[in-house]
């Protein structure tokens, strides 16, 4: 009985949190849309921060949730940023962006809406999912690193040959941008679809197989079918977070979806937890704004006269691959291994209450 | 009407020959024991009836539908389920998530529905769920169902897999070894167990044991492998006092008691 009363208390205790943080979200961000906080440049690392998000959660659907090894994240958000980017500059601006090799007639002549563009390359990324992963994910698992990884290579080689559809290696200038509340609810809604969809029988059948392929096999789960179901919806949120990175840089070119970007989605969720969303969400912001202060690495450096010359382009990078060696070696389970942020964890961590030890105690019982 | 056929089934693995002509039948609502020393093949013939191997000749068949080399899913969702001698659950998910997997094979609607909690996809789940819940409570596991299963002892791990196991609605079960490890007391309650089972849910049950008060007092048949042969097949009497039968299990005496 009191044992009831008590939980009644905790949940409207939560609730009353979750309205709280939710109020408190609402207006940071419109604070933040409205310039009345912060500068442009954090303005735009957190913009930043959120569709990382959507990518690196994306990611971990692939990854950590069904237990596959995907390496072509960068080049599925290429696809969708590339879409985004063709189908949303004004017309009329279109031929002195082509200006070396004229832009295809037909294209030239389109125009979508911000939204209908996001969506299509979005479908677009999952199609060349579904394009890879059906000849490969019969094979055993190892093959899709390899196939993924060679693909965010080409893809990137074509979009710079493809001249009168991506104008090549100049990029396409003058996205139309989005406002910090478009970014924000997109990802939300991105990242509470893959959530919810994770915690349907459809992400347990996922988990079945990241736990044991045979067993999962011999439950009567269609290995191949789940596979690239996954895998293609992870490239359609790819996609779709390459979409709004175009609109947020309002430029695309080749260069920017090199290999080195998978490499720090690799690392959101890997130090965020392998199978943990909430714990991506974050590590994402993490890494996104370490990314970023960590800048001054790349800059030259001189000390007492002396130049420092480790500090110049691309030792950032180095940093950064020591940084994910140290997490694979000491802490590979991240900061929240496969167990999601929630009131109850955070009270327990307070509490000093061990989660382990909970199970471990269940166990004896 | 023989459930399960096996008929002149063949397994080659490069020059070992781990199943020779190996023609087994199995009757409905029997229970029927694979026995044999260490290394004479059981595993492998479960192995080519749920899929995980296609013979090198021979067939099988269930339900006089010959089964033979489709995929381990395919056969499942034809009503084969089967356990591992290595014990192999989802070991960082719950007891209840465990069960559920079992029940994805049965789910109509589209991940898409799913995801957006479709009127008629939350139907499903719930069924799902209180199905689940009902078998869990069958076998006596309901109060573990949110336990982390790599957590549960040994013999509880063993009766979750034979859980997961009929969750998926399979009428022909296959045991491998479910005894392993066990002590007496714990082997005398899996022998109930596998009969209340076999009642209660209309089953045929083919299993490889090694216990053999267990195998004597279950079965309705046995069939006996050594070095990958059928050595001898019949009643528990029979199987007792057959010679060739006494002869292949002498040398390995020890080795079949673990
Ligand atoms: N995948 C494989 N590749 C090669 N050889 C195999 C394979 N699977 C089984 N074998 C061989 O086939 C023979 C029979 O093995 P199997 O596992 O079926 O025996 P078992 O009767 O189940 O033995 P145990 O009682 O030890 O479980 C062994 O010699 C084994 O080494
Ligand atoms: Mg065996």
């Amino acid at each position: 009985m009191m044992n009831k009363i008590e939980n009644k208390n905790n949940k409207t205790k939560r609730y009353a949190a979750n309205i709280l943080l939710a109020a408190v979200f609402i207006v940071v961000i419109t604070l933040i849309d409205q310039n009345l906080i912060g500068d442009q440049y954090i303005k735009r690392v957190l913009n930043l921060s959120a569709i990382y998000a959507i990518v690196a959660v994306s990611m971990n659907l692939v990854n950590g949730f069904t237990g596959l090894f995907s390496l072509g994240q960068a080049g599925f958000m290429a696809i969708g940023a590339y879409t985004v980017a063709v189908f949303t500059v004004p017309i009329n601006y279109r031929a002195s962006i082509f200006y070396i090799v004229p832009q295809n007639q037909v294209l030239a002549q389109i125009h979508l809406p911000f939204f209908i563009a996001l969506i299509l390359g979005g479908l677009a990324a999952a199609l060349v999912a579904l394009l890879i992963g059906i000849p490969v994910l019969r094979l055993k698992s190892d093959y899709l690193a390899i196939a993924t990884l060679g693909f965010s290579e080409i893809i990137r080689i074509v979009f710079t040959n493809l001249k009168t559809i991506t104008n090549g290696a100049l990029g396409i200038k003058s996205i139309p941008g989005v406002s910090t509340w478009v970014i924000f609810i997109v990802a939300i809604l991105s990242i509470v679809l893959i959530a919810l969809l994770i915690n349907s029988t459809y992400g347990r059948a996922f988990k079945a197989i990241r736990e044991d392929e045979i067993a999962a096999e011999a439950m009567g789960i269609n290995l191949f079918k789940h596979k690239v179901m996954s895998f293609a919806i992870g490239a359609f949120f790819a996609g779709i977070g390459g979409g709004l990175f175009a609109a947020l840089l309002g430029t695309v070119d080749p260069k920017q979806f090199y290999f080195t970007m998978t490499y720090n989605f690799l690392l959101m969720i890997v130090l965020g937890g392998m199978g943990s969303i909430t714990g991506t969400i974050i590590s994402s912001f993490i890494v996104t704004f370490g990314l970023e202060f960590l800048r001054f690495f790349d800059e030259p450096l001189a000390m007492f006269g002396y130049n420092i010359t480790f500090f110049r382009a691309g030792f950032r990078m180095v940093i950064f691959s020591i940084l994910l060696m140290i997490l694979v070696l000491f802490f590979r389970k991240g900061l929240l291994g496969q167990k999601e942020l929630s009131w109850k964890l955070i009270s327990n961590i307070f509490k000093g209450k061990n989660s382990n030890k909970k199970s471990n105690k269940g166990g004896a019982a | 009407m023989s459930v399960l056929k096996m008929d002149n089934v063949v397994m080659k693995f490069g020059g070992v020959i781990a199943a020779n002509n190996l023609n087994i039948e199995v009757e409905k609502g029997k229970i029927v024991a694979l026995i044999g020393p260490n290394g004479a093949g059981k595993t492998t013939a479960f192995n080519v009836v749920t899929g995980v191997y296609n013979p090198t000749s021979g067939n099988v068949y269930l339900n006089d539908e010959k089964i033979t080399g489709l995929s381990p899913d395919k056969i499942t969702n034809k009503g084969i389920a089967r356990t591992f001698q290595n014990i192999r659950l989802f070991s960082e998910l719950t007891v209840l998530d465990n069960i559920l997997i079992a029940n994805h094979l049965q789910v109509k609607s589209d991940f898409i529905s799913c995801a957006l909690r479709m009127p008629w996809a939350k139907k499903e789940e719930n069924a799902m769920r209180e199905k689940s819940e009902m078998l869990l409570n069958k076998l006596g596991l309901l109060h573990l169902k949110n336990e982390i299963s790599s957590s549960l002892p040994y013999g509880e791990q063993r009766k979750l897999e034979i859980a997961r196991a009929l969750a998926t609605d399979a009428k022909l079960l296959l045991l491998d070894e479910p005894a392993a490890g066990m002590n007496p007391h714990e082997t005398n309650e899996l022998t109930n167990f596998i009969h209340t089972i076999r009642d209660e849910f209309g089953l045929t049950v083919f299993m490889i044991e090694h216990h053999m008060d267990l195998v004597m007092e279950i079965s309705d048949k046995i069939y006996v492998l050594d070095f990958g042969q059928l050595i001898a097949e019949g009643t528990a009497d029979e199987i007792k006092n057959n010679p060739r039968v006494i002869e292949a299990y002498l040398g390995v005496e020890e080795d079949a008691e673990n």
